[in-house]
C-alpha cells in the first residue's frame, strides 16, 4: 500500500467498507486487488466475505464470533486488524499482483450480437471498427456483480463508450457480451439486461456443477479473440 | 420417509444461514430472510439452529408428510392445519405418517419457517443449502419447490408411544419470540455512507416518515414507498459491496433495502442500513405494511445484535432441554 491512503467506514453491523480514492484506474484498483488477496491469504474465520470491486474492498465478518471468543467489540478489533494487515501488505509487496490472463473467444456474429448494428451506426463506425476496437484492449475484471460470475471489465475505447439500453431485454443468452458505459461484461446466465450486445461467447462463464463455478475472477486480464459462426457453433457443442 | 409437495407455493424454497466467502464472485449469500424463524424452528425440533427449513411464502405450499416426523414452524403465522386440524406456530409437533400440512391464511408475518426433527437429505452447493435461484443451484435443485417435488427425512423416526391413535400431538412448550422481534414503527438503521448526500429535509424525513413495503418487494429487496428523499447534489457513485439490510436511494428518491438474495454490489447512494437484529421484524413485513426508521449508532447495533444472539442461544437451550425430557419420557431418542 505505499503512498496510497485508504479509509475505513462500517457497511452496517458486520462489515467495514475500505476505500481508496474513488475512481476507475487500473492503478487504484490493483491496490485494491493487493489488499484483497492479502486479506484472502489470511484466511482470518473471523472474516466471512471480501468484495473488492473498482475502488473499494468491502469485509464481512462475523460480530457475534468475535464478540465470543475475543471478548472485545467487534467493529474496532475488525477494523484494527484490517489497518494492520493492509500496512503489512504494503510493505511486504511493492508491485502490484498480476491477475491471471485470460482470452476469452467472441462471435460478433449480427445474430449473436443484436445490438453491434445499432451500435456502428450510432458511433458512426463500420461494424468491423466497433470488432476491432473491442478486442484491441486488454481488460482488468474489476468485480464481479449484479449475476454469480458477471464480469464487470473496463474500460473500453472511448468511441465505444455507450449508455445501457432505454429498454432492458427481458432475456439476454448466457454468454452474450455486451458494453454499458465505459464498462464490457459477458452475461454468465440467461437473464434480463439492459447492456448493449455485440456478440457472444462459446465459453460457460458460470457453470453450478463446476468446483470453480466462475470463470472469471476480479483482477483477470482479459482479451476477447474474435471467432467464426463457425467456430462458435463448434466450440458451444 | 419423505416430504412431498401436492401442491406448489409462491415462492417456497430450502434455505439456511446463507451461503458465505463467495461474494467476490457475484454469488449472493441468500438464506433464510428471517434468521429468527429459521433459528427458532430449527431448535424447537432439536437441529442445529443453521440447518437446511424451508421457508414459505403465502400461498404456501401443502404436503404430504409421508412418514411420522415432529416438525416445528416459526415466523409467520399461515394458518398452518395438519388434516384439517389448527396447529400453532413455535411449538414442536409430533405428526403421524401420511398427514397432509397445508397453510389457510396469512395471519402475521410474511415468511414462514418449516423445519423437520434431523433435517432433510440435501446436497448444499459451496457450503450451503441455500437456494441460490439467479444461479439455478443449491436448496433443492437451485430452485423453488413445485408439484411432486420429493424432499427425503434425513432420518426415520417412530412416534408410535406418543401418537397411539392421533394424527397430530403438540408437544407441551411454546418458544417465545415476542422480544426477539422490534416493532415495525422501530426499525432500527445506522447512517450509510449516503447519508451525507441527502439534503437537511431528507435527512430528517429518513428517521421520521412513514413508509410503505412496495408490492414488488421480493427476497432480493424490499421497496418502499414513502417521501420521495433528495440530495443536496447529484453525485455518480462507482459500484462497491453492498449488505443485507443495505438501504440504497433510487434516482427517483425512492428507497430499496436489500435483503437475502441481494446483488452482491450496487451503485447507488448507500443512506443506511438495516441493523441486522431488527432485519428479521423487516423481513416478516407483508406489502402495503408501513414501517418507520430510528436511528441509532454502529456500536448500540452491535450491542443489540449481541444481546439477540444471547437471547436465541438461551432458547435454543431451553428447547433442547424440554425436548431431551419428553423424548426420555416416551424412551425416544
Amino acid at each position: 500500500m505505499r503512498n496510497t491512503t485508504f479509509s475505513i467506514t462500517p457497511l452496517g453491523d458486520n462489515a467495514i467498507m475500505i476505500e481508496w480514492e474513488q475512481r476507475i484506474s487500473p492503478v487504484i484498483h490493483a491496490q485494491v486487488m493487493q489488499a484483497f488477496l492479502h486479506l484472502q491469504s489470511l484466511q482470518q474465520p473471523y472474516i466471512t466475505d471480501l468484495m473488492p470491486a473498482y475502488a473499494s474492498l468491502a469485509v464481512r465478518y462475523n460480530a457475534v464470533r468475535i464478540r465470543q471468543e475475543i471478548k472485545r467489540p467487534a467493529r474496532a478489533w475488525i477494523t484494527a486488524f484490517v489497518t494492520r494487515a493492509l500496512q503489512e501488505a504494503g510493505a511486504a509487496t511493492a508491485a502490484a499482483v498480476p491477475g491471471r490472463h485470460l482470452e476469452i473467444p467472441v462471435c460478433y456474429h449480427p445474430s449473436l450480437g443484436p445490438d453491434l448494428a445499432n451500435l456502428a451506426q450510432q458511433k458512426g463506425l463500420s461494424e468491423e471498427a466497433i470488432i476491432t476496437l473491442h478486442t484491441a484492449p486488454t481488460y482488468t475484471v474489476y468485480m464481479l456483480g449484479f449475476l454469480p460470475g458477471f464480469p464487470y471489465m473496463g474500460t473500453v475505447d472511448p468511441q465505444l463508450a455507450t449508455p445501457r439500453l432505454k429498454q432492458p431485454r427481458t432475456q439476454v443468452p448466457a454468454g452474450s457480451v455486451g458494453i454499458a458505459g465505459e464498462q464490457t461484461g459477458i452475461y454468465p446466465l440467461p437473464s434480463p439486461g439492459g447492456w448493449n450486445i455485440i456478440g457472444q461467447t462459446p465459453l460457460r462463464i458460470f457453470d453450478a456443477g463446476r468446483p470453480d463455478p466462475c470463470y472469471c475472477r476480479p483482477g483477470d486480464q482479459v482479451r476477447f479473440v474474435p471467432i467464426s459462426l463457425e467456430a462458435f457453433t463448434k466450440q458451444l457443442s | 420417509m419423505n416430504l412431498r409437495v401436492l401442491q406448489p407455493g409462491l415462492l417456497d424454497t430450502v434455505q439456511d444461514a446463507g451461503r458465505h466467502g463467495y461474494q467476490h464472485l457475484g454469488i449472493n449469500p441468500g438464506g433464510a430472510m428471517d434468521r429468527i424463524g429459521m433459528y427458532v424452528a430449527n431448535s424447537l425440533v432439536g437441529n442445529d439452529p443453521a440447518e437446511a427449513v424451508i421457508e414459505l411464502h403465502f400461498p404456501a405450499a401443502a404436503f404430504l408428510l409421508e412418514a411420522p416426523a415432529m416438525i416445528a414452524l416459526s415466523g409467520a403465522d399461515l394458518g398452518a392445519m395438519i388434516n384439517d386440524q389448527p396447529v400453532p406456530i413455535n411449538r414442536p409437533l409430533v405428526v403421524s405418517g401420511q398427514s397432509v400440512l397445508r397453510f389457510t391464511r396469512p395471519v402475521t408475518g410474511a415468511c414462514c419457517y418449516l423445519a423437520i426433527r434431523h433435517g432433510l437429505l440435501i446436497s448444499p452447493w459451496l457450503g450451503s443449502y441455500s437456494t441460490c435461484l439467479p444461479a439455478g443451484a443449491g436448496g433443492f435443485r437451485g430452485r423453488a419447490l413445485q408439484k411432486n417435488d420429493v424432499l427425503p427425512f434425513k432420518q426415520a423416526a417412530s412416534y408410535g408411544a406418543v401418537l397411539r391413535q392421533l394424527q397430530v400431538a403438540e408437544l407441551p412448550w411454546t418458544a417465545g419470540t415476542g422480544e426477539l422481534y422490534s416493532a415495525a414503527d422501530r426499525i432500527r438503521i445506522t447512517e450509510g455512507s449516503g447519508f451525507a448526500l441527502l439534503n437537511a429535509h431528507a435527512r430528517q424525513q429518513l428517521t421520521t416518515a412513514t413508509f410503505a413495503i412496495a408490492p414488488q418487494s421480493d427476497r432480493m429487496g424490499f421497496r418502499l414507498q414513502g417521501p420521495a428523499l433528495r440530495t443536496e447534489h447529484r453525485q455518480e457513485l462507482l459500484s462497491a459491496g453492498v449488505s443485507q439490510g443495505t438501504i440504497q436511494l433510487l434516482p427517483n428518491g425512492q428507497l430499496i433495502v436489500l435483503m437475502a438474495d441481494h446483488q452482491t454490489t450496487g451503485g447507488y447512494p448507500r443512506v443506511g442500513h438495516v441493523i441486522t437484529a431488527d432485519q428479521p421484524a423487516l423481513a416478516q413485513l407483508r406489502p402495503r405494511q408501513e414501517l418507520r426508521f430510528a436511528m441509532i449508532t454502529a456500536d448500540a447495533a452491535e450491542e443489540l445484535l449481541w444481546q439477540q444472539e444471547q437471547r436465541l442461544l438461551f432458547l435454543q437451550n431451553a428447547c433442547k432441554l424440554r425436548l431431551e425430557e419428553w423424548l426420555s419420557h416416551y424412551g425416544l431418542h
